[in-house]
C-alpha cells in the first residue's frame, strides 16, 4: 500500500515537470518494474558467490584492515577484489549492525552454505544488490538523456534496465555487476559530455573496485591523453599532471593503507592469481575454446596415426580451477601470450583513438576493447561478456546493423550464462527472461526502424511489413538462432535420453563452442565496424 | 460522486486530441507515437505484444511460486496445498465411485473432496503427471503431509500449466472480442496490451493460485471464456464453458444470475423464445450429465456426493434456468459450517461486532436470512439484464451478482473476492480508477491470510508491480488522475491513508489481549465499507446504461 501511494506520488511529482522529467519518469518506472521482479527473485537459487560476499561483509567489519588480504579463516571465500570494493563491502556492513542483524549470522566469519542462509541475511544481501543498482539507473538516465529522440531513448532504457543477463548474474547467481557497470556507464556518459576529468576519476574508481575492467585502461589512457591533454605543450603537460594526480589520488586512497601496512605484495598476489588455468571450469565462449577443441582433435587423430601423444586426461573437462593447463599437441599458452594477444587485437581501436579522439565513437571502442579481453584473456568468466554487451546496448539504435548485431549478441551472451543456473526451479525463469527480452528487442527495433530509418520510397515499394521483419536478423541470424535452440533442446532432452547421465560435460561443451562461434563473429563484426566507420 | 468521465464527454475529448495530434507533423510527434506504441501499441492486439504480456504474466507467476505455500511445514492438517495433493492421491488410488465416500482409504474428515467432479478429474490428470516422476509423493495414505523441494516444484508447475492452458487463452480471446465488438464504446486511445495486463496480472489471483496454492485459474478461466463467447454471440459455447466452470468450483454460481438473466433476456428478444431457452437448457443438462456420469446411474451415489458437494446449488441452477424461482436457493451453502469462516469482508462478518448473528439465530434461520439478502442484492441487476440485455450491462451484472453473493451469502471465504474481481478487471477500461481501488481493498482483505502463509514479500512486490503497470507511462492514454474531481481524489486519498495505516497496524502492533482479532475485524469492516460503496455505484451505473440506451433509441426514433 505504501508502495502504491509512493509510486503514484512520485509519478504525480514527475508529471509536473514533464519534458525534462520525462526521461527520468520513464527510467524510474522501468527500474521500478525491474525492481519488483528482482524482489520476487529473492528466494531463488544463489551460488557460492552469495556466501563469498557475505563473508566479505563479515571480514571487512570484524577483521582489522591490515589483515583483510591475509586472512584465511574461510579458504573458500578469500578477498580477491581490489580495495575499493572491500571498502564498499565495509560500508554495506555498517547499517547491518544498527539494524540488529548480528544474531542472524550475517557478520559471522565461519562459512555456511548459501542455500541455508536465514531470511534476514538473504533479504539484507539481496536488497543491497537491488539498492546499489540505483547507480546503474543513474548512469542509464544520464546516457539516455543525451540520446535525445524519445523513441530511441525508451528503447535504450529498456535494453539497459531489463537486461536478462544482468538479472541472472546479479539477482539470482549473486554479484554486484549492476553497481560496477553503473560506474562504467557513468564514466562513459562523462566522456560523451566531454567531462574527461570526471570520467577519469570514475574509471579509476571502477578499476580499484574490480580489476577485470583494467582491459579498457589502455584505451582510456590513449583517449584521455589525446583528447584531454591537447593544446600547447604547457597546457597539455599541465592537464596531464592534473589527470595523473587525480587518478593517482584514487589509487592512493585505495591501495595506500595496504602499502602502509606492508601488505601490497599480498594484495597483488590475491588480485592476480595466475596459478589458475587458462579456462574456467565451464569454458567461457571465447577464442580459446577453439584452441582446446583443435588440440583435442589433433591429439586423437595423431594418436590414431601412431604418434605417441602424452594425453592429459580430461584436463579441460574436469574443472580446472587451481592448476595450469597442458595442451597435448599445440604450443602451451602462458599468461604473457594472452596478454600480448589482447593488446594486439585491441590495437586498431587504440590507433584510431590516437589518430582521432572523438567522443562519439568512444562507446564502440570501449566495447571492442572489452570484447578483445573476453576473446583472448586469461581465465575469463562467461559473466565478463556483460562488460561489452551493456555498453553496446547504448549504441544499439544507432543503425539497423547495430540493432541486428546487438539483437544476436545479447541473446548469445545471455544464453552462455544459462549454465550458471542449473536447478530445475530456475529453468523456466531464465528461459522466460531471455524470451521476453528478445521479444521486447524485436518489437522495439522493428517499430523504431520502420518509422524512422526506412526511407519513404522503400515503404512504397515494400508496403508489407513481413518482408522487412524477415530481413531484420537476416538469414544467417535466423539459422544461428535456430541452431541455438537446437543446442538447448539437445542438452535438455536428447542428451539425457540418449546418454543418460554419462558424458555430463558434453552439453556444456556444446554451449561453449556454439556461443563461441557467435562471439567470434561479433568480435570480427565490431573490428570491421571500427576499421570502416571510425 | 464516483462518476467517471461521461461517455459522450470522453468521445468528444478523444476526437479533440486526435485532431490535435493530426495537426502536428513534427518529427517529435512521430517519435512520440513510436515511444507510446513501443510498449503499449493501442487498440489492436498484435500477436507479438499479446505474447509479450502473457509471457510477462507467466514470469510473475513463476516468481511468486518460488515462495512458500499454505501450511508449509505445519503438520497435522497442513493447508490447501496438502488438500490438493491429497485429492490427487485419492483420485489416483481409489475407484471413482469412492472419491466422495468415506472408506478405509478415504477418510473424509482429512481434506475430503468438497468440489464437484471436474475438480476430481483435474486432480486425477495432474496425479498421472506427478506420479510418473515422483510416485512417493502420491502414495496412498503413507504420503500424508509429503513435502519435498521436487514435489513442490511439480505441484507448482501443474498450477502454472493449467493457468497457461485455461486462463491465458480465455483472456486473450476476451480482449480481442472486446475490441472487435467495441464493447467499451469509443475505443480511441485505449490500450489493449494494458487491458490484457490488467486481467492477467491480477495480484490477488496470482497470490492465491501460485502463492497460497489453489486452482482458481481453471474455473475463472472457463468463466472468462464463457463471457467472451457470450460477447461474440456464441451462446452454446458459453453455456458449455460456464457449466464446466460450475462443475469445477461451485462458487462459479456467483455468476449464475448474470448469465441466466442475460441469456433469458436475449432469448425473449428472438422469434421463438421457448425453443431458444430449451436449447440452452438441453446443453446444460447434457454437460452436467457428462460430468456426473460415474455418479448418475444410482441416486444413492449422487446423494453421497450431495453431502459434501452441495449438489443443491446445481439443482438451483437447473431450477433457475427453468425460471422456477429461488425455492432452493437457501440450500446453496454447506450446512455444517458457520455463517462465515475466519474473517471475511462481508456483511455478516463485519456487522457481527455489533450484532452477534450466530447467537441470535439458528443455522437454518440464518441460512434463510442470507439467501433472502443475497437475492435482494442481486435482484436489481438481474431485472436490468432481462429488461435490456447488453454487452456492457452483462459485464456490470456479472460484477454485481458476484458481489452480492460475496457480501451476503452464507459461508464465504476471503478468497471468494476473486470472483467479483474477475468482472471488475474486465471493466478496467470503463472504471479504471475504481478498479485500481478495488484491487487495493481486496488485497488488504486478504492480508491476514497472506501473513499466515508468509507471503508478505510476494504480496508487496506483486502489489507494487500492479500499481506500476496500472500507472504505466503511455499505458492508458487517459489521464484519469488529473481529470478526476477533487472530491473523488480526496475520498481516495482518505481511503489510501486508511489502508496504509491498517497495513502498518496489522504488521507492527500487538492486538489487545481481550480482543485478539481486533485488527482483523477492523480491516474487514473497512474493506466491507469500500465494497458496499463500490457495488452500490456499479449497480447505479448498470441501470444508467439502460437510460442511455433507451435515450439513444428515442433520439433515433425522433430523427
Amino acid at each position: 500500500m505504501a508502495w502504491l501511494g509512493f509510486a503514484s506520488l512520485l509519478l504525480r511529482c514527475l508529471e509536473e515537470q514533464q519534458g525534462r522529467g520525462a526521461a527520468m519518469e520513464e527510467a524510474v518506472w522501468m527500474w521500478a518494474v525491474a525492481a519488483c521482479v528482482k524482489a520476487l527473485l529473492i528466494p531463488s537459487y544463489r551460488s557460492t558467490d552469495f556466501e563469498v560476499h557475505r563473508h566479505w561483509l563479515a571480514l571487512t567489519s570484524s577483521v582489522p584492515l591490515r589483515r583483510w588480504y591475509s586472512d584465511t579463516s574461510a579458504p573458500c571465500c578469500t578477498l580477491d577484489y581490489p580495495p575499493l570494493f572491500a571498502y564498499f563491502q565495509r560500508l554495506l556492513a555498517l547499517p547491518a549492525t544498527s539494524l540488529g542483524l548480528h544474531p542472524s549470522g550475517l557478520l559471522h566469519l565461519s562459512p555456511s552454505p548459501p542455500s541455508s542462509a536465514p531470511l534476514p541475511v538473504l533479504l539484507y544481501l539481496r536488497l543491497s544488490v537491488i539498492v546499489t543498482d540505483l547507480v546503474f539507473l543513474l548512469a542509464a538516465v544520464r546516457l539516455a538523456r543525451r540520446r535525445l529522440p524519445i523513441a530511441r531513448r525508451s528503447i535504450v532504457l529498456v535494453l539497459l534496465l531489463w537486461s536478462p543477463a544482468l538479472l541472472i548474474v546479479d539477482h539470482i547467481h549473486f554479484q554486484y555487476n549492476g553497481y560496477l557497470l553503473g560506474i562504467l556507464l557513468l564514466s562513459l556518459s562523462f566522456l560523451e559530455e566531454g567531462k574527461d576529468l570526471a570520467a577519469g576519476i570514475a574509471f579509476s574508481v571502477l578499476i580499484c573496485s574490480k580489476h577485470l575492467f583494467l582491459i579498457a585502461a589502455p584505451l582510456y589512457f590513449v583517449y584521455l591523453l589525446r583528447h584531454y591533454c591537447r593544446g600547447s605543450l604547457w597546457k597539455a603537460s599541465g592537464r596531464f599532471l592534473i589527470m595523473g594526480g587525480v587518478v593517482g589520488a584514487v589509487f592512493v586512497a585505495a591501495f595506500g593503507p595496504f602499502f602502509y601496512y606492508g601488505q601490497i605484495q599480498q594484495v597483488l598476489s590475491r588480485l592476480f592469481p595466475f596459478g589458475r588455468g587458462l579456462c574456467h571450469a565451464y569454458w567461457a565462449p571465447n577464442f580459446w575454446v577453439f584452441y582446446i577443441v583443435i588440440d583435442k582433435l589433433l591429439a586423437v587423430v595423431l594418436s590414431k596415426l601412431g604418434f605417441d601423444i602424452p594425453s592429459p586426461e580430461a584436463s579441460f573437462t574436469g574443472g580446472l580451477v587451481g592448476n595450469s593447463s597442458h595442451f597435448a599437441v599445440l604450443p602451451q599458452v602462458t599468461p604473457l601470450i594472452t596478454f600480448v594477444m589482447v593488446l594486439l587485437s585491441m590495437s586498431p581501436c587504440l590507433i584510431k583513438a590516437f589518430q582521432k579522439p572523438q567522443a562519439k565513437h568512444l562507446i564502440r571502442w570501449v566495447a571492442y576493447a572489452f570484447t578483445c579481453g573476453f576473446m583472448f584473456g586469461w581465465h575469463v568468466h562467461e559473466k565478463a561478456s556483460l562488460h561489452f554487451t551493456i555498453p553496446l546496448a547504448v549504441i544499439s539504435v544507432d543503425s539497423l546493423n547495430d540493432a541486428r548485431h546487438y539483437f544476436l549478441l545479447s541473446i548469445v551472451s545471455c544464453y552462455s550464462m544459462f549454465p550458471l543456473l542449473f536447478e530445475p526451479q530456475e529453468y523456466p525463469i531464465k528461459v522466460l527472461l531471455l524470451t521476453l527480452y528478445a521479444i521486447a528487442m524485436w518489437i522495439g527495433f522493428s517499430s523504431y526502424f520502420k518509422l524512422v530509418v526506412v526511407p519513404a520510397e522503400d515503404k512504397v515499394h515494400n508496403p508489407s511489413t513481413s518482408d522487412r521483419e524477415e530481413t531484420f536478423i537476416g538469414k544467417f541470424g535466423t539459422i544461428y538462432l535456430l541452431g541455438l535452440l537446437g543446442v538447448e533442446l539437445w542438452g535438455q532432452l536428447l542428451h539425457p535420453y540418449i546418454f543418460g547421465s554419462s558424458l555430463p560435460f558434453l552439453p556444456l561443451m556444446m554451449i561453449s563452442i556454439y556461443c563461441a562461434i557467435g562471439m567470434v563473429c561479433s568480435w570480427a563484426w565490431q573490428l570491421r565496424q571500427i576499421l570502416q566507420r571510425t | 460522486m464516483f462518476d467517471d468521465i461521461h461517455p459522450m464527454a470522453r468521445k468528444t475529448e478523444a476526437r479533440g486530441s486526435a485532431a490535435a495530434a493530426s495537426g502536428r507533423h513534427t518529427p517529435a510527434d512521430v517519435d512520440g507515437v513510436a515511444a507510446s506504441s513501443f510498449l503499449w501499441s493501442t487498440t489492436v492486439l498484435a500477436p507479438s505484444t499479446a505474447v509479450a504480456v502473457a509471457l510477462f504474466a507467466l514470469l510473475i507467476r513463476l516468481l511468486v511460486s518460488l515462495g512458500p505455500y499454505s501450511g508449509q511445514g505445519t503438520p497435522s492438517m497442513y493447508g490447501d496445498y496438502e488438500a490438493q495433493r491429497h485429492w490427487m492421491e485419492i483420485t489416483l488410488h481409489t475407484p471413482t465411485a469412492e472419491w466422495y465416500r468415506n472408506t478405509a482409504a478415504n477418510n473424509l474428515s482429512y481434506w475430503g473432496l468438497d468440489y464437484p467432479p471436474l475438480t476430481a478429474y483435474q486432480s486425477l490428470a495432474h496425479a498421472f503427471l506427478i506420479n510418473a516422476s515422483i510416485p512417493e509423493s502420491l502414495a496412498l495414505s503413507s504420503s500424508r503431509g509429503f513435502e519435498s523441494h521436487k514435489s513442490k516444484l511439480a505441484m507448482r508447475w501443474t498450477v502454472l500449466s493449467s493457468d497457461l492452458l485455461v486462463l491465458f487463452p480465455a483472456a486473450i480471446y476476451f480482449v480481442s472480442v472486446y475490441f472487435r465488438r467495441n464493447v467499451g464504446g469509443d475505443a480511441k486511445g485505449r490500450s489493449s496490451p494494458w487491458f490484457l495486463a490488467m486481467i492477467l496480472l491480477n495480484p490477488c489471483l496470482i497470490l492465491i493460485d501460485h502463492g497460497h496454492f489453489q486452482y482458481n485459474c481453471i474455473s475463472l478461466g472457463l468463466t472468462l471464456g464463457a463471457i467472451a463467447a457470450i460477447l461474440s454471440q456464441k451462446e452454446i459455447t458459453a453455456s458449455i464453458l460456464f457449466c464446466l466452470a460450475i462443475n469445477h468450483k461451485q462458487m462459479s454460481l456467483y455468476y449464475a444470475p448474470a448469465f441466466f438473466s442475460h441469456l433469458l433476456g436475449k432469448c425473449f428478444r428472438r422469434k421463438n423464445p421457448i425453443f431458444e431457452v430449451l436449447k440452452l437448457g438441453l446443453v446444460v443438462i447434457g454437460i452436467f450429465a457428462l460430468v456426473w456420469w460415474p455418479y448418475i446411474h444410482s441416486v444413492q451415489s449422487v446423494m453421497e456426493v450431495n453431502i459434501h458437494v452441495d449438489i443443491v446449488s446445481i439443482e438451483k441452477h437447473f431450477t433457475s434456468l427453468l425460471s422456477l424461482g429461488f425455492l432452493v436457493i437457501h440450500r446453496l451453502a454447506p450446512f455444517e459450517r458457520g455463517v462465515f469462516e475466519d474473517y471475511v469482508a462481508n456483511f455478516w462478518c463485519s456487522t457481527s461486532m455489533l450484532i452477534k448473528w450466530k447467537r441470535i439465530f439458528t443455522i437454518s434461520t440464518m441460512r434463510f436470512i442470507c439467501s433472502i439478502a443475497t437475492i435482494l442484492a442481486f435482484f436489481p441487476s438481474f431485472v436490468q439484464q432481462i429488461k435490456s440485455p447488453s454487452d456492457l450491462g452483462f459485464l456490470y451484472s456479472l460484477l454485481n451478482s458476484s458481489f452480492s453473493f460475496y457480501l451476503f451469502s452464507y459461508q464465504v471465504h476471503e478468497k471468494s473476492i476473486l470472483l467479483p474481481l474477475l468482472p471488475a478487471s474486465l471493466l478496467a477500461l470503463q472504471e479504471p480508477t475504481l478498479f485500481g481501488w478495488l484491487i487495493n481493498c481486496s488485497l488488504l482483505s486478504m492480508y491476514p491470510l497472506v501473513c499466515r502463509d508468509k507471503l508478505s514479500l510476494q504480496y508487496g512486490s506483486v502489489l507494487a508491480l500492479f500499481a506500476l503497470i496500472f500507472y504505466a507511462p503511455h499505458g492508458k492514454q487517459h489521464g484519469r488522475v488529473d481529470k478526476s474531481s477533487t472530491k473523488r481524489v480526496a475520498l481516495l486519498t482518505v481511503g489510501l491513508i486508511c489502508s496504509a495505516v491498517l497495513h502498518l497496524v496489522y504488521l507492527g502492533l500487538e492486538p489487545p489481549k481481550r480482543y485478539p482479532f481486533l485488527f482483523e475485524a477492523l480491516i474487514m469492516s473497512f474493506c466491507f465499507s469500500q465494497f458496499v460503496i463500490y457495488t452500490v455505484y456499479t449497480n447505479i451505473k448498470q441501470w444508467m446504461l439502460l437510460d442511455h440506451s433507451s435515450l439513444k433509441m428515442r433520439v433515433k426514433k425522433d430523427s
